[in-house]
């Protein structure tokens, strides 16, 4: 299927995918004389599940680094919109509507999960310090606002049990769940996974990945994920595309990627020269 | 008996006592929930005109008077409300349980032929959608949350808030219809269907009318002087008729209010925020609160363990006697005053029964230990005697009279008789109408003059007037050499140890008993875990050497018990194992309000029970188990086959009555 980076279509379980919202054009990464991603090029549009998948030390981390713009490319341009996107500082791209995860989870492990959850709204809180510290007006009609958002992002993830429990004492699935809620919380147009099913049993990745479709469906959240399990992926995404040494070795719909030799070369392994 | 056939004051359905408390506590709360953090509340005359809109909506949608409508989900104000709506419309409303599987609910929803289904949530959706094309007069669906809904084909779909809408466009057109079903209501026309769980066979649809439904509610909230000012916490299975009588039947009585919790996982912060005055809850849920409380007690400093102790030795000693007001000296009412103070407090604030009033337990026999831990706390815990047949009131015990080996006195307005087999039968108003469309199992069960068999045997203690319940009547066997065997009577002995989650015990005409074994993993897992014993599943933990060890000990401590009862001295256990996997009911082991389903554990695990009897030291098993999805999956084991020592007993001397 040919598409214009403008035309959208419909699903068949009746999504509807918009034009591009981000395209990553002739990508090459190098940390000293490590080349990580090798002139990688590819688009993702509105309202997609789109996958990144390969073998360990594919690329594949380095590459969402570059998408939410942790990392600058050496070659080739990340164009968001249709415009170049210049370097910027977290809070910069948080505030584009860019959230992500982290493969490793990176909470405040002392804070209570709903406490975690609410530093997801810090880009959404415009009154003044002062007024923050008295509580008063602006500040106190926020922190209701605010709190309402993070109490519907709790209930939408099943984590109303352990709203008052300090993170470090949840167990591993859990953690990437309020991680994921911190991310959903600012409401973002654009979201990064990285490996949200990482360590997890079946039970808990059959969970993630409910959340995963249930969240896309329901916010129309764009979705980028990297994951490793590639049966999850077939399952959730609509286009993969497949790294392999930092390069891009397929890139197309789960069924595609199925019939690709140079993918079932790369995940059953052939002899490199 | 009072004959009150017109009903007090001409309230003779649910929807007309719903009536009267929004007139009467129109700005009282009657239900809360907890959403979005925050407790929800809607007062009486708000629930009235949210069912007014949902019956409205029902009509708008084609319900007929008579129509069976199920309705599958956890306790939502919502849910209760359908229920009403339901009854509004002169339809018969019919709860589900909703961790039922398609397959099951698809028998009930066949058996009754309901036309309507009011389902919570994408989840059971789903298990109906899946099961429709098999349900001939199955025809439309309305659903709570529209999460992950939002793409279904909606041509027999409908969003509970739609259809609310619907209604109240439809208010000036409709309202007459709707006030004519209402007022067509009376004593006899049917308030609720039941379906039992099933311990034997398919559910049976038990039909409750108003008149079971009001006057139950009226005499057993007249019994413990129930208020407008109590509050409950709906938690228990909305199928379950514990959960119809409390929630809906007593508490449109009486007007007053039902919170329902968050979610399930919450159920404990929310019984600790709402506090219940009046809380129901079957032993287990007891058990593991108790269980919880020691787990942690151990985990606790050195000073607050033997601050713990010593006020929990003092609460033992006088605890109940102040409860039952009885007299007791002044230093040791001072000293329990202290105790109070420093232990008893904080822990039932924790424990969420800083309020409670009174509370009961039914369904299984509780262990004496816990009973009595309750109650020593001040907490006023009683037993009630049950079942769906009777609107659950067949005994209860009143506020004075408790004990943990008895059910108490006839509850108001039901009368008791023993058969000469043992069995115990009761007549009232709250005795049911029919099985449904099971003329037969009605005629067994219930008699022409009203007697109702409770499947039981028990007997009624001379002096007190109280009936003790010894076993079910059909498991209540002889063994080979004619000596009575009552199975449950050594399981509940088994099942007080924290350690033991559940046993089967099986005998009936063989020559000794043995015994299947399930271990709690809270108590056994906490215990592996202080003593450096390291297990990486269940299963592993289940055939662990110590752990066999314990629960040897457990066997033969209830055998030493067992045998100081001549009558059933014939049960104890002679050997035993313990099981690879917990007794599930999905996988139909225990039925959906968690009773042990013998004969089929007996049919499904046949070589065990061979090989408990064939001498052989160890067994090779597979079993199959059903995952929550409806998946099925094998897990292998072999099992230890442990000797347990007995008590010899010279001669069995039954005496014949």
């Amino acid at each position: 299927m040919m598409l214009d980076s403008t035309d959208s279509y419909v699903t068949e379980d009746g999504r509807t995918i918009g034009g591009v919202v981000m395209e990553m054009k002739n990508i090459t990464l190098r940390f000293g004389g490590v080349v990580a991603i090798k002139d990688i090029s590819f688009d993702i549009r509105e309202g997609e599940i789109r996958a990144i998948i390969g073998p360990n030390g594919a690329g594949k981390s380095s590459m969402l680094n570059v998408i939410s713009g942790f990392y600058v490319p050496q070659d080739g341009e990340v164009l968001f919109h249709g415009k170049p996107r210049p370097h910027m500082k977290p809070y910069e791209v948080a505030q584009q509507g860019i959230a992500r995860t982290f493969q490793n989870i990176a909470l405040f492990e002392g804070m209570t999960v709903l406490d975690n959850v609410m530093t997801g709204r810090l880009n959404k809180m415009n009154s003044g310090l002062l007024a923050q510290a008295i509580w008063r007006g602006k500040a106190e009609q926020e922190e209701i606002e605010n709190r309402e958002k993070a109490e519907k992002i709790i209930d939408f993830l099943e984590i109303q049990h352990i709203r008052k429990t300090p993170v470090a004492r949840l167990p591993y699935g859990l953690k990437k769940r309020v991680e994921l809620a911190r991310a959903l919380v600012s409401e973002p147009s654009i979201l990064l996974l990285d490996e949200p099913m990482a360590g997890m049993n079946v039970e808990e990745k059959e969970d993630m990945s409910r959340f995963i479709l249930d969240v896309n469906d329901e916010f129309g959240t764009t979705i980028a994920l990297i994951e490793h399990d590639m049966g999850v992926v077939m399952d959730l995404s609509d286009r993969v595309v497949v790294m392999d040494y930092g390069k891009k070795i397929g890139d197309g719909t789960p069924s595609d990627i199925r019939n690709n030799q140079a993918v079932i070369d790369a995940y059953l392994g052939v002899a490199h020269d | 008996m009072t004959q009150t056939s017109e009903g007090v004051n001409g309230l003779t359905s649910v929807p007309a006592l719903l009536q009267r408390n929004a007139a009467e506590f129109g700005d009282k709360a009657a239900y809360r929930e907890k959403e979005l953090g925050i407790w929800q509340n809607w007062t009486w005359s708000e629930a009235a005109d949210e069912i007014d809109a949902l019956a409205l909506g029902l009509l708008t949608l084609g319900v007929a008077e008579g129509d069976f409508i199920a309705i599958i989900g956890r306790n939502r104000p919502y849910l209760y409300w359908a229920m009403v709506a339901v009854q509004s419309v002169g339809a018969v409303p019919v709860p589900l349980y909703s961790d039922a599987s398609a397959d099951e609910m698809a028998y009930v929803l066949d058996h009754c032929g309901a036309r309507f289904v009011i389902a919570a949530d994408q989840e059971q959706v789903d298990k109906v959608t899946d099961v429709q094309g098999g349900l001939s007069q199955f025809e439309q669906m309305i659903y709570l949350d529209p999460r992950g809904l939002r793409k279904y084909d909606h041509a027999n779909l409908h969003q509970f808030s739609k259809v609310q809408d619907a209604g109240r466009a439809a208010l000036s057109e409709l309202m007459p219809e709707l006030n004519r079903r209402r007022e067509a209501l009376n004593y006899d026309s049917t308030c609720v269907m039941l379906y039992t769980s099933g311990t034997t066979g398919k559910p049976k649809g038990v039909v409750l009318s108003n008149r079971n439904i009001i006057e139950t509610s009226r005499h057993s909230s007249e019994f413990d002087s129930l208020s407008a000012g109590e509050d409950i916490l709906a938690y228990l299975p909305m199928a379950w008729v514990g959960d119809f009588i409390f929630s809906l039947g007593q508490a449109y009585w009486t007007g007053f209010c039902v919170n329902c919790p968050e979610s399930v996982d919450t159920m404990m912060t929310d019984l600790r925020e709402i506090g219940p005055t009046y809380y129901f809850a079957p032993p287990r849920v007891f058990e593991t609160q108790l269980t919880t409380v020691m787990i942690r007690m151990e985990d606790a400093s050195p000073m607050k363990k033997r601050m713990f102790d010593y006020f929990m030795a003092h609460a033992k000693k006088v605890g109940p006697a102040i409860l039952d007001g009885e007299t007791v000296s002044g230093l040791d009412k001072l000293k329990y005053k202290l105790g109070d103070l420093l232990v008893y407090g904080p822990l039932k604030n924790t424990l969420g029964f800083s309020r409670v009033r009174i509370g009961y337990t039914a369904g299984e026999a509780i262990g004496p230990e816990i009973f009595d831990f309750y109650r020593s706390l001040g907490i006023n815990l009683k037993q009630l005697y049950g079942q769906t047949e009777a609107s659950v009131f067949i005994t209860q015990q009143p506020d004075g009279q408790v004990r943990s080996d008895t059910v108490g006195v006839p509850s108001p307005g039901v009368e008791l008789k023993i058969a000469e087999n043992g069995e115990v039968f009761y007549r009232s108003e709250g005795t049911f109408v029919e099985y449904y469309k099971n003329a037969e199992s009605t005629a067994d069960t219930k008699d022409p003059e009203g007697w109702v068999a409770t499947g039981d045997a028990g007997f009624i203690e001379e002096g007190t007037g109280h009936l003790r319940i010894i076993d079910r009547a059909k498991d209540v066997a002889n063994m080979s050499d004619g000596a009575l065997f009552a199975p449950k009577y050594v399981e509940n002995k088994l099942k007080f140890y924290p350690n033991i989650l559940e046993a089967v015990v099986f005998g009936a005409g063989k020559d000794r008993c043995t015994a299947f074994i399930n271990i709690d993993l809270t108590a056994v897992g906490n215990w592996a875990e202080r003593n450096n014993i390291a297990y990486a599943s269940y299963q592993e933990l289940a055939g662990h050497p110590r752990v066999l060890e314990t629960i040897q000990e457990h066997v033969e401590t209830v055998n030493k018990s067992v045998a100081e009862d001549p009558m059933l001295s014939g049960c104890q256990i002679h050997r035993f194992l313990v099981l690879h996997k917990q007794l599930d009911a999905d996988d139909g082991e225990l039925t959906r309000t968690q009773k042990v389903r013998r004969k089929i554990i007996g049919e499904k695990f046949e070589d065990l029970v061979n090989a408990l009897y064939n001498g052989s030291p160890e067994i090779y098993t597979e079993t199959e188990v059903t995952y929550e999805d409806g998946r099925k999956g094998e897990i292998s084991a072999t099992l230890e086959i442990r000797d347990a020592a007995v008590v010899p007993v010279t001669a069995s001397k039954i005496a014949a009555e």
